[in-house]
């Protein structure tokens, strides 16, 4: 049974304004559904407040079908529009839209262009950060350990409990919107220490060392434990920043992981026990040479031909370390003629890189940095792309489901040697 | 065995999460469902490569899946879907997720969940099912 407290009955009653009412109303709905009990506060959330294509606008186009109408009757999920007040808490818009820059290169109109440019407005106007990444955490936004935070963005959402140990379920639009008003969100789930535990040990027994071996050994387990919590102990090393964003983005794309705990590494599993903290082990998990097969191969299942017309990197968007690796495998070279590399990151790094000049050494190899997105979440590569490469797991994950393309998984190096030759020769080693 | 006896539904009971009352086939899936990036809303069609049901349409359909997985888009793809006409007419789901429960709320879906019987023991794709998302109660005719 769900308990408000009196500053809740407030809002819910309309004490507080029309949006606070219809925010703790759906916040009200979703929390019954998930059988929570009371809300905690949030004062970190980060969604996708407002921001639409023309099309999701036109759906309301009787309620005005503009960013007011978006952020009541979707977001909010409700039946009327209304004034939306600017935040008072940390609220930050993640990716979404187009490159402020590249969008011509990236398919989009002009209307388009305006569209997201109005919306972006729209979003400052309010007091939500417009980060525009799917890393808040590379660009300003680490939230300190044990904080309650409302995010979205699974890769996100997944590194902040599990690196940070910050505390958030994978929130999703319509939540993550109506918490910025309302600063509540459900405590459920991982809000809650007895979540947070491991139910699964897995025990790595071949070498994982860089981000192709960490992408792969997410991949593997998130198919495995699906949204259950993963305790990894064994062989794994070098588990820096990129290495645990691919790992994490990887087991929340092949199954719903939402936290992991890497024993001796991530903050709350300094031992094996606890991280179990008294669970049972539901099963053990061994990650060797067949299991790493087993994976390649399946994420190379939409591999046929070698001729690469596109390499993407930056899922989740890259952190300054990878545009400098990028940078030094490019350096004074040109890419293959019909072969396009995008790069994706955020605004914040690619502020800094641009200050290193590996912008610049990119684009004169033939390459472009972008920001704001990716080609999953714009649906957009270079145009007559038949067969992308691509270093990222996730990104394997979705692309060719999106768009019906090609796509072979590799190294960072197999990624931009295909850029350099158009030819795919990327294998297991 | 009489006509009124096959009449008679099987009768699960279970948590109600999102109110209302829908009767349609079922499309039944034990695996867990990508919202964004498994879903195309625009046809209410699974797109995952390797799903079980790749190329399926659960469009007006009661769809009994395990859970939710993969992108925090889920509500939302949900949500496009009911906008586009193309959700399920109700949703039953045994593993409960943050993405699940605001996905069957958004979708104003009926939906039940935290059932008392394994309801993957009892409903098949192609049953007849009425779910009363109010009171949590699904009658299953088996086809």
């Amino acid at each position: 049974m769900l308990r408000l407290t009196p500053e809740e009955e407030a809002m819910a009653s309309g004490a507080h304004g029309k949006a606070a009412e219809k925010a703790m109303d759906l916040l009200i709905r979703y929390a019954n559904a998930l059988g929570a009990e009371r809300f905690v506060e949030t004062h970190n959330v980060a969604g996708v407040p407002g921001s639409a294509p023309q099309w999701l606008k036109d759906q309301y186009s009787q309620d005005g079908g503009d960013y007011r109408a978006v952020f009541c009757k979707f977001d909010l999920d409700a039946d009327d529009v209304f004034d939306i007040p600017a935040m008072t808490g940390n609220a930050c818009h993640l990716q979404g839209g187009m490159d402020p820059e590249l969008w011509r290169e990236q398919g989009y109109s002009r209307e388009a262009f305006e569209n997201a440019q109005s919306d972006e407005k729209k979003t400052a106007a309010l007091n939500i950060k417009n980060l525009k990444t799917c890393t808040p955490y590379l660009a300003g936004n680490e939230p300190k350990f044990g904080e309650h935070c409302a995010w979205m963005e699974s890769s996100a959402v997944v590194y902040c409990n599990s690196v940070l140990g910050a505390r958030t379920n994978t929130e999703g639009r319509e939540s993550t919107s109506a918490a910025m008003i309302t600063h509540r969100v459900p405590d459920w789930g991982f809000h809650r220490d007895e979540f947070r535990l491991g139910n699964h040990l897995v025990e790595v027994a071949v070498s994982v060392n860089n981000i192709f071996e960490w992408g792969m050994l997410g991949y593997y387990i998130g198919e495995i434990v699906q949204e259950e919590i993963p305790v990894i102990d064994g062989a794994i090393s070098n588990a820096g920043l990129a290495e645990l964003k691919h790992f994490g983005a990887a087991a929340a794309s092949s199954g719903g992981v939402e936290m992991y705990h890497l024993v001796g590494v991530t903050p709350e599993a300094p031992t094996r026990e606890k991280a179990f903290g008294g669970n049972q082990i539901k099963s053990r998990i061994r990650y060797g040479a067949d299991e790493r097969r087993k994976t390649y191969d399946n994420l190379n299942i939409r591999g046929k031909s070698t001729d690469v017309d596109y390499v993407m990197l930056g899922c989740p968007h890259a952190a300054i370390d990878q545009i400098e690796e990028a940078t030094r495998l490019l350096d004074g070279k040109k890419l293959n003629d019909g072969t396009a590399l995008w790069i994706f990151t955020s605004r914040y790094v690619k502020a800094e890189a641009q200050a290193k000049g590996y912008v610049d050494i990119i684009k004169q190899a033939g390459g472009l940095v972008m920001t704001d997105t990716c080609s999953a979440i714009a649906q957009s590569v270079p145009k007559g792309t038949k067969v992308v490469a691509l270093d990222s797991a996730k990104q394997t994950h979705y692309l060719p489901a999106f768009l019906g393309i090609e796509a072979w998984f590799g190294t960072t190096e197999d990624c931009i040697h295909a850029a350099l030759t158009g030819k795919w020769r990327g294998e297991l080693s | 065995m009489s006509a009124a006896e096959l009449s008679k539904p099987i009768v699960i009971h279970g948590r109600g999460i999102v109110p209302g009352v829908a009767e349609a086939e079922a499309l039944v899936t034990r695996e867990t469902i990508s919202g964004w990036g498994g879903v195309n809303p625009m046809k209410g069609e699974i797109i995952e490569t390797r799903h079980e049901l790749v190329g399926q349409s659960f469009a007006g359909k009661v769809l009994l899946f395990r859970g939710a997985k993969g992108s925090s888009g889920w509500s939302a793809i949900f949500h496009f879907a009911r906008l586009a006409g193309t959700a399920p007419a109700a949703m039953l789901f045994v593993d409960m997720t943050a993405k699940a429960a605001l996905g069957a709320v958004v979708t104003h879906a009926p939906t039940v969940t935290d059932f008392e019987t394994d309801p993957f023991s009892v409903i098949e794709t192609g049953d007849r099912v009425r779910v009363d998302g109010g009171r949590g109660i699904v009658e299953v005719w088996k086809q």
